[in-house]
């Protein structure tokens, strides 16, 4: 118990002292973390809401296949974009291989099936409501996705927030494609495993509190525009 | 409205893909590197050092030599610098190096629990000791991933004669990870496990565990350079990485190399050119 407080005591520390290496480490989480999110919503959210609007032959397989990829473990998400952007792999040319874009890449392969299996739920679920109508308004196809995905926003925002959850906390993918360069690619994750690797286990956990302190902020910023935004909606 | 909302994800994408756009630092190379030089702090002193006399950024890589070898082969990388001496050299044979040279050394140590249930605090023979180790079927922590502390740890189990892959998963235990990750096993196991002297003077988790046995010659431990052939790497980054390796070797990074030290003791002993 002892060992707990002194852990979250190094942790507020670790915090208040505003340490610029550690600035520099969350500040290169957020960023790629954020991208890989924004970049995964692009391609996802018109992705689900495609399958969710639409009913087509093979469409159950896609279902199927979406949820799976949901559980892509970052370990082969990392290795298959490693063996891509190596010099010896095919994108290898464009020299992306321990940049942070490289970690954004790998991050986005693995939210992009989480946004867009959990998004084809959310806007199946409005569309039940809304086949007659758009049936008899002679609703278009590309209106139909556009209506929903505006209507199903404040859900898709948690859709948004659990990819960022998945993201900000895995190290198996940008730990290979970043390699954990001090400075270049070292983010909150590979940090706590590097500290981890020498025995610091404190520092480590310390280094996990403030992890965790982040995603409540990211979720409580988001909640607090989705409010506004509600608020906005009914004045 | 629709066209809106599809603009907005798309600017939304283009924004965060410029805030990770890939800085303009040019003058940088990538060293792949065996986990005990960076773990145990020896970069953060001499590369500000090789920086602030060049310019150059280097941007370490820290992972297993057995990794760190396959990653270079890859051309993931313009320096090598591991330690497992044979293949290195199979890595310049096999035309994926241009030149290999000793850089430092330091030695292997047998760590265990304070308690020392197979009886071998003391012992200078480190092929014995593991020997005792094996008949007591005392718990061994090995790191089981090819690195080269695994390549010498082998060895040291031939010269034993004890096959180890027999007893894998009972009494020896193979990890399939870093030297961090396996001391962190063998301190909640009580086992023992062999890790370089720089690690383990560096490494947080000890508890009551210490080392046990140490001073035979068969535990010395020899880094090495190796300069990547280029052929694979497209930019001109051949030029810096031959500065580095030059650097490495001369007077100055010897120097370097020697003034590191963790609780006044000198982790690295320079030896290039001997």
């Amino acid at each position: 118990m002892e060992s707990v407080w002194r852990i979250f005591a190094e942790a507020v520390g670790l915090i208040l002292d505003w340490d610029s290496d550690l600035i520099e480490i969350i500040g290169l989480s957020l960023r790629v973390t954020l991208a890989a999110v924004a970049v995964s919503c692009a391609i996802g959210l018109p992705l689900g809401a495609t399958v969710g609007a639409f009913r087509f032959p093979g469409r159950t397989a896609i279902i199927v296949l979406l949820n799976a990829l949901m559980g892509l473990p970052p370990v082969v998400v990392g290795l298959i974009a490693y063996m891509m952007l190596s010099a010896a792999g095919p994108l290898g040319p464009l020299e992306l291989l321990y940049t942070p874009a490289a970690m954004m890449i790998a991050q986005t392969i693995l939210v992009t099936p989480i946004v867009a299996a959990l998004s084809r739920q959310v806007v199946e679920d409005y569309y039940c409501e809304y086949a007659e109508q758009f049936a008899s308004l002679g609703v278009g196809p590309f209106d139909r996705v556009t209506a929903l995905l505006r209507d199903a926003r404040y859900s898709l925002l948690t859709v948004a927030l659990a990819g960022f959850g998945r993201a900000v906390a895995e190290v198996g993918a940008v730990i290979i494609v970043g390699g954990n360069i001090n400075h270049a690619t070292r983010v909150m994750t590979t940090a706590i495993a590097l500290e981890t690797s020498k025995g610091n286990l404190e520092l480590a956990l310390a280094l996990g509190v403030v992890l965790l302190a982040i995603a409540v902020a990211v979720n409580g910023a988001a909640m607090t525009l989705r409010a506004s935004a509600v608020r906005m909606a009914y004045a | 409205m629709g066209t809106r909302i599809l603009s907005s994800l798309i600017a939304l994408a283009l924004v965060a893909l410029g805030a990770i756009h890939p800085a303009a630092a040019d003058r940088f190379i990538i060293v792949q590197s065996t986990t005990s030089t960076q773990n145990s702090g020896l970069y953060d002193h001499i590369l500000p050092l090789f920086r602030d006399r060049t310019g150059i950024e280097v941007r370490v890589v820290a992972v297993g030599t057995g990794q760190a070898i396959r990653n270079a082969a890859n051309g993931d990388g313009d320096v090598l610098l591991v330690h497992a001496r044979a293949a290195e050299e199979q890595f310049v044979a096999d035309g994926y190096g241009l030149s290999r040279a000793d850089v430092m050394y330091n030695d292997f140590v047998i760590v265990g629990p304070g308690s020392d249930p197979a009886g071998v605090a003391g012992m200078r023979d480190a092929a014995a000791a593991l020997a005792r180790i094996a008949r007591a079927e005392a718990p061994f922590v090995s790191r089981g991933d090819d690195s080269g502390t695994h390549k010498a740890e082998r060895r040291l189990w031939q010269e034993a004669g004890v096959n180890v892959t027999g007893a894998s998963g009972s009494w020896y235990r193979e990890t399939g990870s870093g030297m961090g990750a396996t001391l962190n096993i063998a301190a909640g196991m009580g086992a023992y496990a062999i890790t370089d002297r720089a690690t383990w003077a560096g490494f947080g988790n000890k508890g009551n565990r210490r080392i046990l046995v140490e001073g035979d010659p068969k535990l010395f431990n020899q880094y090495g350079v190796v300069l990547v052939n280029p052929k694979r790497r497209p930019q001109a980054k051949a030029g810096l990485a031959k500065q580095f390796v030059a650097w490495i070797l001369s007077e100055e990074g010897q120097a370097a190399i020697a003034s590191y030290r963790v609780d006044g003791r000198q982790l690295f002993f320079p030896n290039a050119g001997g």
